[in-house]
């Protein structure tokens, strides 16, 4: 399979006064292939929204290029960039914040279709009403509401919808099942994936929560501190990690069961440092327990160690 | 789950309720009056405001005169019902055209931020920075007094506050996700700040805008009373209690009757005013 979407080099940064930046994302080289469903993991303040925000171009990123069906977005400006953006969109961490309190549901899910040109108000009404019962709502029952009339899950139901009325390629994700209750998740991820399915999508699927990212993600890449760990197919990535971060977040998953011990992570005791004065080397020595004087001074490239398995260590646990 | 399955559990909340107080009946019922009267003043049969009687000056209030004559034997009920009419044309008018140009100053400066964002800041400063009634004492002292340039000195001295509150709920709205979401869609800057945006500002403006009302009628008395506003004999109530000032001694009536109407007037403007700020909270409408 073809790469859908490819991100070379990309840095983002944001200044913080007195001359300084935070190094949201430091040079991170990743490629999303057309109809996979790849998993971004890492903890609060890894990069992972401001890589997926970059990537939209809101805002662009500070060096590195955005290749989405042959073309650099970074490169693109004004009407050009605004012709691109219905094929990439994006559902939002807290589906209330996403919709427009003021607005009915309906002008919600079809002001995508206004912007981008679809002048005849039958036909938008015959999308919108489409859509609404391709994610579960009932036209008839939402049309004229606004949004704080729903509970969480159902304003992500119409956020999907708004991602999903203009049928794009890729569709980012950032925490979509977060901020929602634990019962409605399932809900929500098994409609992104009956999406998937339906309307061929490409998913870029961010969270925090590795119980879900294993059930959705084909493929798997990890952050920290702005860096790519291992990028890996789903499977071998949580049977058999190889970069000591991501050893360590599997045995941070809590069993079930409270007779089973808290795993141990065998991480040295600290806070992750600080993204304004990231570590020199390798990002992680500072809480790696295999840490060797060479990660202070190399910085480990992200090299491939098994056919599509790429790991950013000197020493990995694997291969 | 699937999602046809989920269909069944669509479930909206129910409209939360917004209550009127009761103890808004009183004002809004004096603001309701006022304003009929000065939309029918010339069809109720009152005497011509203007028309002088020099041997009736100064008659305390009586059964032909319900609210006595003022200095020149003008028929007090008249002037005050035609003063009105001045008050609210100024009042409504000037915070209107303040906020349409402030309003906009404020939504581009909060929304474009970085330079357009410092020159609209400094603009307003420089605004704020000159004594308010003496910047409208300047411009009708110079453009000459008329109803239009009381409204227009007025107006642009509402701009700086219009902005400061358009500026303020631009900030707080511009960077939610669905302002985000606009543009991933590819919407123009224009149509964020118009469809996104705007429809969030328009009723804690609208808010602030009951309150201007009341600001700029004291402001248009004062400027009245000093003689530069609207010009005679076309009542207004700051020049009425600027006539009526020559009498207080002998007839104070004269000037305390269109002030204690100005006093209701701005006090059951700021009542509704303040109501109506507690029903758009932007923290409920936040949910």
């Amino acid at each position: 399979m073809s790469d859908l979407l490819s991100i070379r080099n990309l840095v983002v940064e944001y200044p913080v006064g007195g001359g300084r930046h935070v190094h949201a994302v430091s040079d991170v080289t990743l490629s999303v292939k057309q109809g996979e469903t790849l998993g971004l993991v890492g903890e609060s303040g890894s990069g992972k929204s401001s890589l997926a925000r970059a990537l939209l171009q809101l805002p662009p990123a500070k060096a590195g290029a955005v290749v989405f069906d042959g073309k650099d977005l970074t490169q693109l400006r004004g009407q050009a960039l605004r012709a691109m953006r219905p094929r990439l969109q994006m559902i939002f961490q807290d589906p209330i914040a996403s919709l427009n309190p003021r607005r009915r549901v309906a002008e919600i899910i079809a002001e995508p279709l206004i912007v981008s040109g679809v002048s005849d108000a039958a036909e938008r009404t015959r999308r919108v009403r489409a859509v609404m019962e391709a994610v579960g709502l009932d036209p008839d029952l939402v049309w004229n509401r606004r949004p704080h009339e729903f509970s969480g899950g159902q304003c992500q139901r119409i956020a999907i919808a708004r991602a999903l009325v203009l049928e794009p390629g890729l569709i980012v994700c950032d925490e979509p099942v977060s901020a929602l209750d634990v019962s409605i998740r399932a809900q929500i991820v098994n409609l992104l994936e009956d999406m998937k399915a339906r309307f061929g999508l490409t998913l870029l699927f961010i969270a925090h929560d590795l119980a879900v990212v294993k059930s959705v993600s084909d493929r798997v890449a990890v952050m920290y501190l702005g860096r790519l760990c291992e990028v890996a197919d789903s499977d071998s990535l949580f049977a058999t990690p190889a970069h000591p971060y991501t050893a360590a977040l599997m045995a941070a998953i809590p069993v079930p069961d409270p007779d089973v011990p808290l795993g141990d992570t065998k991480l040295k005791p600290g806070d992750p440092p600080s993204p304004l004065d990231p570590p020199s080397g390798c990002r992680f020595r500072t809480r790696c327990p295999h840490a060797q004087p060479r990660c202070t001074e190399e910085v480990p490239p992200l090299r491939q160690i098994a056919p599509g398995r790429e790991v950013a260590c000197h020493f990995p646990l694997v291969g | 789950m699937s999602a046809s399955a989920a269909k069944g559990a669509v479930v909206a909340a129910t409209r939360p309720r917004r209550r009127w107080h009761w103890a808004l009946a009183l004002p809004l019922g004096w603001l309701l009056l006022v304003v009929f009267l000065a939309i029918t003043a010339d069809w109720i049969g009152l005497p011509d405001p203007s028309a002088q009687e020099l041997i009736l000056r100064r008659k305390p209030p009586s059964a032909e005169f319900l609210l006595g004559t003022d200095n020149l034997g003008r028929d007090m009920l008249s002037r005050v019902i035609y003063g009105a009419r001045t008050s609210l044309i100024v009042g409504i008018c000037a915070p209107i055209l303040g906020f349409l140009i402030g309003g906009a100053i404020g939504m581009s400066a909060g929304y474009f931020r970085g330079k357009v964002d410092m020159l609209a800041v400094g603009f307003i400063d420089i605004l704020l920075a000159f004594p308010s009634l003496v910047l409208a004492l300047t411009f009708t002292a110079y453009l000459g007094q008329s109803l239009f340039n009381v409204t227009l000195a007025l107006g642009i001295l509402s701009i700086p506050a219009a902005a400061r509150v358009a500026r303020a709920n631009t900030l707080a709205w511009a960077n939610r996700d669905f302002v985000l979401a606009a543009r991933t869609v590819g919407a123009s800057d224009w149509r964020i700040l118009t469809r996104e945006i705007l429809p969030n500002l328009l009723p804690p403006m609208f808010a602030f805008w009951l309150v201007a009302i009341s600001v700029i009628i004291v402001a248009e008395g004062a400027l009245s009373f000093l003689g530069l506003g609207i010009p005679a004999p076309q009542p207004s109530w700051g020049g009425m209690i600027a006539d009526g000032r020559e009498a207080l001694d002998v007839a104070p009536y004269t000037a305390l009757i269109p002030a204690a109407v100005m006093f209701a007037t701005v006090l059951s403007l700021n009542f509704v005013g303040d109501m109506v700020r507690n029903m758009v909270d932007p923290r409920r409408s936040a949910l």
